[in-house]
């Protein structure tokens, strides 16, 4: 692997806001979302359509006739809708940030810690078991845990508390990282 | 007067990219893009994640609650998701292994990626896989299980139980300063937040164990 220097822009590492700082940021960002729109930020609404949208590319009967993704895709194209838009918002923010803070840098991260060929699985397995998840809730944590809790709603709260717990017992169990 | 998008105030295009933007701007600043940070909240020795967190809701919900006070806000005029708290407890539950497991969550892992991340790519995918498997599944039996639950009386604390807003916000504000009185005290007695340089050169051995 490369040194970090070698692969990183010339920019010097910029330090993370402080947590506080970042906090009051974020909330003021949540509350000019709700302001704007009604609703909170989110993201697996996102990937919930480009999975509608995908299978309607490879598997248009199948799609059509799923009880879940079928509806989405009724009206035609799912992807062009508000939480798309925010989406993509989101990678341009990050991508302006990281390399404005000389914190950009192509990498595998995990396969110093653990190795690429476990890293590769403990990310799917990760990520499917979050997707999968975010559907059960009917959210993710940015969509129900952030956005809901600000609302002071019930479910946003019992998210979040059983988020942490199993959380912090899987991370004991399994090195993802 | 508010939410503004009754009026038409702005198309869906640019007031979603705004409010991504912003959004992906400042979880990147909070450390958010790095894996090795996020799950530092479940070793106990970054609770960057919590503080965070908490004190975005607590901002969010003190102005939401002002503004409707104040009149601006109509309370049926915000999105409030409803109280299928078993739905939220098993779905809470995967999404906190998956995070523990895979380094993100859903949107973390998007800011993983555009700051670089290979892996985040991976866990993106893992995000799409989980949720064909989900629409697999999905059918009557699935939904009425995940309707189990439900608090009928309301979705949130006022309505449900008749506990006051401002009382909600005043617990809240109290448990804000106890995550990061308590929060502190265990990055002391640990590692300690993970900086922005250990996250750029990426997890190694001395930092996830």
């Amino acid at each position: 692997m490369k040194s970090p220097s070698a692969a990183s822009t010339a920019r010097p590492v910029r330090p993370f806001w402080p947590p506080f700082a970042a906090g009051i940021a974020l909330g003021l960002v949540l509350l000019l979302t709700f302001m704007l729109t009604g609703h909170g930020l989110g993201a697996t609404g996102a990937s919930t359509r480009l999975t509608a949208w995908l299978g309607t590319e490879v598997l248009p009967q199948t799609t059509a006739a799923n009880s879940y993704l079928g509806p989405m895709v009724e009206r035609g194209n799912p992807l062009p809708s508000w939480i798309t838009w925010q989406v993509i918002g989101v990678g341009l923010g990050a991508l302006v940030s990281a390399f404005w803070a000389g914190r950009f840098r192509i990498q595998f991260d995990g396969s110093h810690s653990v190795g690429t060929g476990r890293r590769l699985i403990t990310a799917l397995i990760g990520g499917l078991l979050a997707g999968f998840g975010a559907r059960v809730a009917a959210g993710c944590t940015s969509g129900l845990g952030l956005s809901g809790a600000a609302t002071l709603a019930i479910a946003a709260f019992v998210f979040l508390g059983t988020f942490f717990a199993a959380g912090l017992v899987a991370s004991r169990l399994v090195r993802g990282l | 007067m508010f939410p503004l998008s009754n009026v038409g105030a702005l198309p869906d295009v640019l007031s979603g990219l705004l409010c991504g933007v912003l959004f992906g701007f400042v979880l990147e600043s909070a450390g958010f893009g790095s894996p090795v940070k996020l799950t530092a909240q479940f070793r106990l020795s970054d609770w960057s994640v919590f503080k965070v967190m908490f004190t975005a809701i607590v901002v969010a919900a003190t102005g939401l609650w002002a503004l409707r006070l104040a009149g601006l806000l109509p309370a049926d005029a915000l999105f409030v998701p409803t109280s299928f708290v078993l739905a939220a407890a098993i779905g809470g539950a995967l999404v906190g292994v998956g995070f523990a497991v895979g380094g993100y969550c859903p949107g973390t892992s998007v800011v993983g990626l555009f700051s670089g991340r290979l892996d985040a790519l991976v866990f993106v995918l893992g995000l799409l896989l989980g949720t064909v498997i989900f629409a697999g599944l999905y059918g009557p039996a699935v939904e009425k299980l995940l309707a189990l639950g439900e608090v009928a009386a309301g979705d949130t604390f006022s309505a449900a139980y008749g506990i006051p807003d401002a009382a909600v916000l005043a617990l809240m504000a109290g448990a804000l300063v106890g995550v990061f009185v308590i929060g502190g005290r265990m990055e002391r007695a640990r590692r300690g937040p993970v900086t922005a340089a250990q996250a750029v050169a990426g997890a190694d051995e001395a930092l996830t164990r």
